[in-house]
C-alpha cells in the first residue's frame, strides 16, 4: 500500500510495476448500470406518456359539465359524469364503514394480543396474505353470490360497500399492523407497568400513538377501492344509471364503470368523455395520496 | 437467619389476586377474534360462491369437455363448454406480460437497491410505485386507444383493434411495480457482509449484483415473479377493454381472444338468470381461476418465508 | 434451601476488616459511601418485602437466571450489580411479572411478595404492577401531555382522587413541579432526558406503589442528571422500597443500603447463567468482599 505513497520519495525497493491507479470502468460494467436505468426509465416513461395522453384527449371535456351533467349514450356532448361521482361516494362511505373497524380490529388482534406461537394467528395470516393477491374479479363472484343474491341485497350501494370492503381488507389490516409495529415497545411496557390492562394499553396508548400510519395505509387502501372495477362489472354497476343515489339500497354507478361504459362506445365523442372522466379520477386518487403523504410527512420520527 | 415468611403465608386475602373481575377485557378479546377471523370467513365464502354453482354446472358439464376441449360458446343455440380457448388466452396474455415486467421490474430493482443513490431512490422508488395505483381501467383505455393505435399499428398493419399484444404489453408494465418492489425487500435483505466480501475479493458492482446478491435473494425474487405471474392471470378490466370477448383458440397475438377473467366479466355483467347453465358457467370458470392464483400465491408466500427465514 | 454463597454472606466469622484495602489496589470507595445513604444497615434484612427462594428465570430452553435466594428489604434501597449478560435486569423484570410479556418466559423457585407467591395461579399480573412499579432505561414518556403523563396510571386504575392535586403532588415527590408548573399542558417529549426520567418517577408513585423497580435509570442520562435522580431515589427510599439495576458501581456505592454482585456462569456449551454471588451491607460488599469474583469485579478487573 505504502509504496504509492512513497513513491514521490523514489523509493528503490518499491515494485516497479506497482500500480493502484483505476483504470476506469469497464464498458461492459457502464453498459450494464445503463440498461438497468433504462429498465426504470421505461416504467416511469410509459407513467408519463399515459398522463400526458389522457389529460390531451380529455381536454375539451374537461369542464364543469363533468360533475353537473348526467351519463347520456345518446348525445355525448350533454353527458357528464355526476351519477356516477356520486355513486363512488355513496359506495367508498360503506366500503370504509365495513373495512376500517373490522381491518383496524384484526390488526390489533395479531399485532397486540394473538402470542407468536398462536396456530390461529398464523393461519389467519397466512391467510390474509393470500386474500391479498385473489383476483378482483372473484371478489365480484363472491358478492354476487352471496350479498346480492343468497341475502338478497340485490345489485345496490350496500352489496358493492360489502365487496370492497372484503377486497381492501387485507390492505387495511397490513397497513395498521405495521403503523401499531412503529410504536415503541417501550410505551406499551410503560403502560401495563403502571397497571393497566391490556386493552387499556391499546386504547389508550398504542392506538393513538399509531394513528398517523394507520391514516395513511387506510387512504391508500381506499384509493385502491375507488380505483376498482372487475368487481362491480358483477355487481349491477353497468346498467345505465342516470340519477344520483338515494340511500344503501339504490341503484348505482361508479367513476371506474363509467369510464369502462363510455369506452365501449364507438363514437369518439364517448372516449374523449372517457379521458376526461379518467383524469377527474386520477386527480381525485392524487388528492388522496398527497394527503396520505402530508399525514406521513407530518409526523414522522416522533420518537 | 431471619423469619421465614415465603410459603407460610399469613391467612389474609391475597392482596395480589384479582380485586374485581374484568369482564370488559374477557369480552373485547372476543370481539377482536371475531374480527380477525373475518377474514377467514371471506375466504371461506369465496369457496362456497365458487364451489356450490360450480358442482351443479360439472353435474351438467363433463369435466373432459370442460377441461379438454376447444371451443366455448356458452351462448350459442347448441353451447359448448371447452374452457381451453379462455385458458389459452389467458396464457398468451400472461405470457407478454411477463416477458415485458420480469426483465424490467428485475432491472429496476437491482438499479434501486445497488446503484441508485439514497437521494434518487427516495423520488424514483415511489414514482414507480404511482404505477401500482393507476387504476387497471385506465391502463385498459390506454391499452385499446393509445398503445394499439399509435404503437402497434404502425408496426402490425393488419392488427386487430382488439389484440392480445396491447393489453399484455400494458398488463406487463402494470406489473413491473409489484415485481420490483419485492425483489428490491429480497436484495435489501441480503446481509450486506455478503456483499463486503464480494468487494474484498475485488468484484465490481455489476458482478456483486448478478452473482452475489441475486442469488442471494433468489427466492424472495421467485417469489415476486410468481405473485407478478398471479396477478396477471388474475386481472380483468384491461384484458376486458382491450383484449376483445372473442374467444380464440390461437396462439397469434395480434388477433384479440377472450381470459378466464374477461368471460367472467361479459357474462357476469349480462343478464344472466340464477340457476342457468350459463349462470353457473361463470362460476366453474371462477373456481379454475381461484385455484390456480391460490396455488401460485401460496408458492409465493411459502418462498417469502424461506428468504426471510434465511435472514433474520 | 441456602445457597453456599448466602451462608457466607450471613457467616458472623467473615472478615469485616478493611485495613487491608490500600494493598489490594481496590477502587476507593469509602468517600462514596461516606456521602450515601449513611444509614449502616444491619446484617440480615428486617422487614422483608420480597422473598427469593431457589429461583430461576427461564426464556424457553435458556435459563438466562439460576438458584437466586435473597431478602429484599422494606424502605431499603437494594442495588443490583454486574456485568452485562449475568441476569440482573432480568431478575428485577421478575419482580412485576414484566417477563410475562417475553414470549416464552417463565419463573421456577419462589418469588413472594410479603409471603405471597407473585406466581401463584391466582395472581394477577396488573394487581402486581400496580403496588409494584418500574422505572425503565430509556424514559418512556407517553407521547403526551405531562399532566396526562401523571394523570394516566391513577386513571386507568379507577383511582378516584383530585387528579390536580395527585398531579402536583408527585411532581413535587419527583423534584420536578418547579420546572414543569407552567407547562402541564406542553409534550412531554418537550422535556429534557433527565426531566422525562423524573416523570417517569412521578409517573409510576402515581398510582401509590410500595415497591419502584429502577432498571438502569440513569444509563442514557448525563452526571448532573443522573446526580438529581441520585438524590431522588435517597428521598424517596423514606417512603417506598427501591430496587436499582445499574452498572456504575459509584452509583451503587453512593445510593444503596445493600448490594447485590451477579456474574454470568458460562456452562459446557457456552451457554451463559445469571447467579448471584454476593448479597449484604453495601459498605461490606464494596470493603470487604467475600468471594474473589465480587473482589475482582469492584476493583475494575473485570466486567
Amino acid at each position: 500500500m505504502s509504496a504509492t505513497l512513497t513513491r514521490p520519495f523514489d523509493q528503490p525497493d518499491a515494485p516497479a510495476d506497482l500500480d493502484l491507479r483505476g483504470h476506469g470502468q469497464p464498458l461492459v460494467d457502464k453498459t450494464f448500470r445503463w440498461i438497468l436505468f433504462l429498465c426504470l426509465f421505461v416504467g416511469i416513461a410509459f407513467l408519463a406518456v399515459l398522463l400526458a395522453y389522457v389529460v390531451i384527449k380529455g381536454w375539451p371535456r374537461l369542464d364543469s359539465r363533468l360533475w353537473t351533467n348526467m351519463p347520456s349514450i345518446r348525445r355525448p356532448e350533454q353527458a357528464g359524469a355526476e351519477s356516477a361521482i356520486t355513486g363512488t361516494l355513496w359506495v367508498i362511505a360503506f366500503t370504509a364503514l365495513f373495512s376500517l373497524p373490522i381491518g383496524f380490529l384484526s390488526a390489533v388482534y395479531l399485532e397486540e394480543y394473538a402470542k407468536p406461537t398462536s396456530r390461529f394467528a398464523r393461519f389467519v395470516e397466512i391467510n390474509i396474505q393470500n386474500l391479498a393477491a385473489v383476483p378482483s374479479i372473484v371478489y365480484g363472484i363472491l358478492g354476487l353470490a352471496i350479498f346480492a343474491r343468497a341475502l338478497a341485497l340485490g345489485q345496490t350501494v350496500i352489496t358493492a360497500g360489502l365487496t370492497l370492503a372484503l377486497l381492501v381488507l387485507p390492505v387495511v389490516i397490513v397497513a395498521t399492523r405495521e403503523a401499531l409495529r412503529a410504536v415503541p415497545q417501550n410505551i406499551r411496557h410503560g403502560s401495563l407497568a403502571l397497571g393497566a390492562t391490556l386493552w387499556q394499553t391499546t386504547w389508550r396508548q398504542t392506538m393513538p400513538a399509531a394513528i398517523p400510519g394507520m391514516a395513511t395505509g387506510t387512504i391508500l387502501a381506499l384509493s385502491r377501492a375507488i380505483g376498482e372495477a372487475a368487481p362491480l362489472l358483477l355487481l349491477g354497476a353497468v346498467t345505465f344509471i342516470s340519477f344520483n343515489p338515494t340511500g344503501p339500497f339504490s341503484a348505482y354507478t361508479t367513476l371506474p364503470i363509467q369510464i369502462y361504459n363510455w369506452t365501449k362506445e364507438s363514437r369518439e365523442e364517448f372516449q374523449v368523455l372517457a379521458a376526461a372522466t379518467i383524469v377527474l379520477l386520477l386527480v381525485i386518487l392524487l388528492a388522496m395520496n398527497a394527503v396520505a403523504i402530508l399525514i406521513r410527512n407530518r409526523t414522522q420520527k416522533r420518537w | 437467619m431471619t423469619t421465614a415468611t415465603a410459603s407460610s403465608a399469613p391467612g389474609g386475602l391475597n392482596p395480589l389476586r384479582q380485586t374485581k373481575p374484568r369482564y370488559g377485557e374477557a369480552v373485547i378479546r372476543g370481539i377482536l377474534v371475531l374480527a380477525a377471523a373475518v377474514s377467514l370467513f371471506t375466504t371461506f365464502g369465496i369457496v362456497i360462491s365458487v364451489l356450490i354453482p360450480s358442482l351443479e354446472f360439472f353435474a351438467e358439464i363433463s369435466f373432459t369437455e370442460f377441461l379438454f376441449t376447444t371451443t366455448w360458446t356458452p351462448l350459442f343455440a347448441n353451447p359448448q363448454y371447452g374452457v381451453l380457448p379462455l385458458l389459452m388466452g389467458t396464457f398468451v396474455i400472461t405470457v407478454i406480460a411477463v416477458l415485458v415486467a420480469i426483465p424490467l421490474g428485475l432491472g429496476s430493482a437491482i438499479y434501486l437497491s445497488e446503484y441508485a443513490s439514497p437521494k434518487a431512490r427516495k423520488v424514483l422508488k415511489p414514482t414507480l410505485e404511482v404505477l401500482a395505483g393507476i387504476p387497471t381501467v385506465v391502463f385498459g383505455f390506454f391499452a385499446l386507444e393509445f398503445i394499439t393505435v399509435y404503437v402497434l399499428k404502425p408496426i402490425f398493419p393488419d392488427i386487430q383493434v382488439f389484440n392480445a399484444l396491447s393489453a399484455g404489453l400494458v398488463m406487463g408494465i402494470m406489473i413491473i411495480p409489484t415485481i420490483a418492489s419485492l425483489s428490491e425487500d429480497a436484495m435489501a435483505a441480503v446481509p450486506s457482509g455478503l456483499r463486503d466480501g464480494a468487494y474484498a475479493l475485488g468484484a465490481t458492482k455489476r458482478q456483486t449484483a448478478l452473482r452475489v446478491v441475486v442469488p442471494a435473494a433468489l427466492s424472495g425474487i421467485v417469489a415476486a415473479f410468481v405473485l407478478g405471474v398471479s396477478r396477471a392471470i388474475g386481472e380483468t378490466m384491461i384484458v376486458t377493454i382491450a383484449a376483445g370477448l372473442q374467444p380464440n383458440m390461437t396462439l397469434n397475438p395480434l388477433q384479440g381472444m377472450q381470459t378466464m377473467t374477461s368471460y367472467i366479466a361479459a357474462a357476469g355483467s349480462g343478464d344472466v338468470p340464477t340457476g342457468s347453465i350459463e349462470y353457473k358457467s361463470i362460476f366453474a370458470v371462477g373456481l379454475l381461476l381461484f385455484i390456480i392464483t391460490f396455488v401460485m400465491n401460496m408458492i409465493s408466500i411459502r418462498l417469502v418465508r424461506k428468504y426471510r427465514q434465511a435472514y433474520q | 434451601m441456602m445457597s453456599g454463597t448466602m451462608s457466607e454472606i450471613h457467616d458472623p466469622n467473615a472478615p469485616q476488616s478493611t485495613s487491608d484495602l490500600a494493598n489490594t489496589g481496590r477502587m476507593d470507595v469509602s468517600a462514596v459511601l461516606d456521602e450515601g445513604r449513611g444509614v449502616v444497615v444491619p446484617e440480615s434484612v428486617g422487614e422483608v418485602v420480597f422473598n427469593l427462594d431457589d429461583v430461576h428465570v427461564f426464556y424457553g430452553d435458556f435459563e438466562a437466571v439460576r438458584d437466586v435466594t435473597m431478602q429484599i428489604g422494606r424502605n431499603e434501597i437494594t442495588a443490583f450489580i454486574g456485568p452485562s449478560g449475568c441476569g440482573k435486569s432480568t431478575l428485577l423484570r421478575s419482580f412485576n411479572r414484566m417477563n410475562d410479556l417475553i414470549p416464552g418466559a417463565r419463573v421456577e423457585g419462589l418469588l413472594a411478595y410479603h409471603g405471597f407467591d407473585i406466581y401463584a395461579p391466582d395472581v394477577d399480573p396488573i394487581e402486581v404492577r400496580r403496588r409494584i412499579g418500574m422505572v425503565f432505561q430509556k424514559p418512556n414518556v407517553f407521547p403526551k401531555s405531562i399532566y396526562e403523563n401523571v394523570a394516566y396510571g391513577p386513571k386507568v386504575n379507577g383511582m378516584k382522587v383530585n387528579m390536580d392535586d395527585l398531579v402536583e403532588e408527585c411532581l413535587t415527590r419527583a423534584a420536578l413541579w418547579d420546572e414543569v408548573k407552567d407547562d402541564l399542558k406542553k409534550s412531554a417529549y418537550a422535556l429534557s432526558g433527565g426531566q422525562q426520567q423524573r416523570l417517569v418517577i412521578a409517573r409510576c408513585i402515581a398510582v401509590k406503589p410500595e415497591v419502584i423497580l429502577m432498571d438502569e435509570p440513569c444509563a442514557s442520562l448525563d452526571p448532573i442528571a443522573t446526580a438529581k435522580i441520585e438524590d431522588l431515589m435517597k428521598e424517596l427510599a423514606a417512603d417506598y422500597t427501591i430496587v436499582i439495576v445499574t452498572h456504575n458501581m459509584q452509583q451503587a456505592a453512593r445510593v444503596s443500603d445493600r448490594t447485590a454482585f451477579f456474574t454470568a456462569d458460562v456452562d459446557a456449551q457456552g451457554v451463559r447463567h445469571g447467579r448471584l454471588v454476593e448479597y449484604g451491607p453495601t459498605r461490606s460488599i464494596f470493603t470487604a468482599p467475600n468471594d474473589p469474583r465480587t473482589e475482582d469485579y469492584i476493583s475494575g478487573r473485570f466486567g
